[in-house]
């Protein structure tokens, strides 16, 4: 199951960084939720796939329970990664605004500004 | 008792929130932003004066046992880097009102800044691997808000490459630190650093380490991983350049100097080959980036890759002598980029453009200005009274030691060259012929000399008092090299 995930979270990687380095803003944007999904696959499978219940304390009968402390590393890196990609979003809009084009190569700019 | 720990953290994370209810009032978020910066810096000096007496404050933060719960570590390393934040962060309080725009104040400049100053204070004093993420993404965050702040085109167009570059190196420490657990088990660094010694990988964590290398390089602007840095830098309104100049950079030198003496001291020989190369390419190509350009933020943007050069070819030698030298760069550095970038940043608002070939003649205007800036060229170039030289002096006696002698002259070469591209600074802007069409801003100058002049008080007494200072500077670097002592605090309470 590890290895199938791992090749699962190795193609959103690469179609992430093909993504990232393309000219057009929003597919930039793109690669880089695809990237964040890989990132937090990859720590739910190096925190172990093993078969287990769900980490929540109900009976006491089961000790076979899954790892919680990548669930909530990866929780908290969920969090993050929406709050970067919507100020992301926001800023692509206004800079695309202002300068008129959402081609990375255009905007470039000169020495003295 | 231990809860001291974590106030420099909460302080400034209170006064943010405060200040975001106040944004409307200008004359009282002043105010308020400049009390609280002067009472945060009093607590830390209290903090930073306790841990040298005490030995290292911990907190275990809820109560949880180390490593199971966060774990914040008052250290002499970080109390000592925290404080040093802290006083740019009252220059830079101080320069804001003359150099923003209203506009730019009443849209939350305070309240980003203050949560700029715990996401820094918060990744010097954590002892936990994700929580330093966390830290990262604190300030990398308020960064963004900075950098944008204004909404000029440049802006926009140079915080896009920004946000993209951080948020890349973002995902690929959290991918690191996935890496890390699925060797070791956990994510804190006391109990990492015991794991890791046990642990018989070494392929595989030499490999981790060189991924945690290229993260937190790409934060510091390291040799291949430097191209993002400039442009950004130069962008922003000049107290906001100063405060990414002097404290970004340099969080993501301090985790690589904590993670390399901390977790992995044993795999030295393979990676700290690596460091040394890499120093010398950061070292040359920085100075080069310095020279290239006539636009004088641009030039003092530039002059970070350098410097960041010198810390780690200390952390690369790796002898107690090397990474005091490192120790003492750091302070020094962070407090003269400080520096340097309010200075630049007032000659560009002085004058109106950042060209230097369009400006001369200004020592006829503002004099004090000029020396200021000719004393912190001698400051960064490593002059012998002033706290550069003391710090360089113990890299090359690192690096002599060590018999990296080709590393060494390099870097005498690029200090060389690090004075003279802010001496042209000083020759085009200040000498040549009195511009008699210019109207002078004396009072407007006047102002903004205050902060700078503060901090470079604090560059020049750190060299001249360095018999003061260097005890408690070899003591960090004894510290360093001996990770015991680290482990043992954390984990089992003894310091």
């Amino acid at each position: 199951m590890e290895i199938i995930m791992s090749i699962l979270a190795g193609i959103l990687f690469t179609a992430g960084i093909y993504n990232l380095l393309q000219k057009q803003l929003i597919r930039i944007i793109i690669g880089t939720g695809l990237l964040s999904h890989g990132a937090h696959l990859f720590i739910l499978t190096m925190g172990g796939l093993t078969d287990g219940k769900p980490p929540i304390l109900t009976d006491h009968d089961s000790h076979n329970y899954v790892d919680p402390l990548p669930q909530a590393l990866i929780l908290t890196s969920i969090v993050i990664s929406f709050g970067v990609t919507s100020l992301l979003l926001v800023l692509a809009y206004r800079a695309a605004k202002e300068n008129e084009t959402d081609n990375m190569d255009q905007l470039r700019g000169n020495d003295y500004e | 008792m231990s809860n001291l720990a974590i106030l420099p953290i909460l302080i400034p994370m209170l006064s943010g929130i405060l200040l975001a209810f106040f944004n409307k009032n200008i004359n009282l978020s002043r105010l308020l932003a400049k009390a609280l910066t002067i009472g945060n810096l009093l607590y830390v000096s209290y903090l930073f004066i306790r841990v040298s007496q005490d030995g290292p404050i911990i907190l275990e933060t809820g109560d949880w046992a180390a490593p199971y719960g966060i774990v914040i570590v008052a250290d002499l390393l970080s109390a000592l880097l925290v404080l040093t934040t802290n006083i740019i962060a009252l220059a830079a309080v101080w320069y804001a009102p003359y150099s923003l725009s209203k506009k730019q104040e009443s849209h939350y400049f305070y309240t980003f800044f203050f949560l700029l100053i715990t996401g820094v204070s918060g990744a010097f004093l954590t002892g936990d691997l994700f929580n330093l993420f966390v830290f990262f993404e604190v300030l990398l965050m308020a960064s963004y808000a900075l950098i944008v702040l204004g909404g000029e085109k440049v802006q926009l167009r140079e915080s896009i490459k920004y946000v993209l570059i951080n948020l890349f190196s973002s995902i690929l420490f959290v991918t690191t630190v996935a890496f890390l657990y699925s060797v070791v088990g956990t994510v804190n660094m006391a109990h990492i650093a015991e794991r890791v010694a046990e642990v018989d990988q070494r392929g595989i964590l030499t490999t981790i380490s060189i991924l945690l290398f290229f993260v937190f390089g790409t934060k510091a602007a390291l040799f291949p991983l430097f191209y993002w840095l400039p442009r950004p830098y130069s962008a922003p309104n000049p107290v906001v350049s100063a405060l990414f100049g002097a404290l970004l950079t340099k969080v993501g030198i301090y985790s690589i100097l904590r993670v390399f003496t901390l977790m992995f001291p044993q795999q030295s020989t393979n990676t700290h080959e690596l460091f040394l190369w890499i120093a010398g390419f950061t070292l040359v190509f920085g100075v080069i980036g310095a020279l290239s350009t006539t636009n004088i933020k641009l030039i003092i943007a530039y002059n970070v890759i350098p410097a960041v050069g010198f810390m780690i070819m200390g952390i690369g030698i790796n002898t107690e002598t090397s990474v005091s030298g490192t120790v003492y760069y750091l302070v020094h550095d962070m407090i003269i980029k400080g520096a340097l970038f309010l200075l630049v940043g007032a000659i560009v608002l002085l004058a109106g453009t950042a060209n230097m070939k369009k400006i001369s003649g200004f020592i006829h205007h503002y004099p004090l200005l000029g020396w200021l800036l000719f004393l912190s060229a001698f400051v960064l170039a490593g002059v012998p009274p002033f706290s550069g030289f003391i710090g360089k002096l113990l890299l090359l006696q690192g690096s002599f030691g060590a018999d990296q002698i080709a590393l060494s002259i390099i870097g005498l070469g690029c200090s060389l060259l690090i004075l003279l591209s802010i001496i042209r600074i000083f020759i085009q802007v200040f000498w040549g012929e009195k511009d008699e069409s210019y109207v002078p801003n004396k009072k407007l100058a006047r102002q903004l000399t205050i902060p700078v002049s503060f901090l470079l008080f604090f560059s020049v007494a750190l060299g001249i008092g360095a018999e003061f200072f260097y005890p408690t500077v070899e003591k960090i670097s004894s510290y360093l090299m001996d990770p015991e002592q680290y482990i043992n605090s954390v984990l089992r309470g003894n310091p």
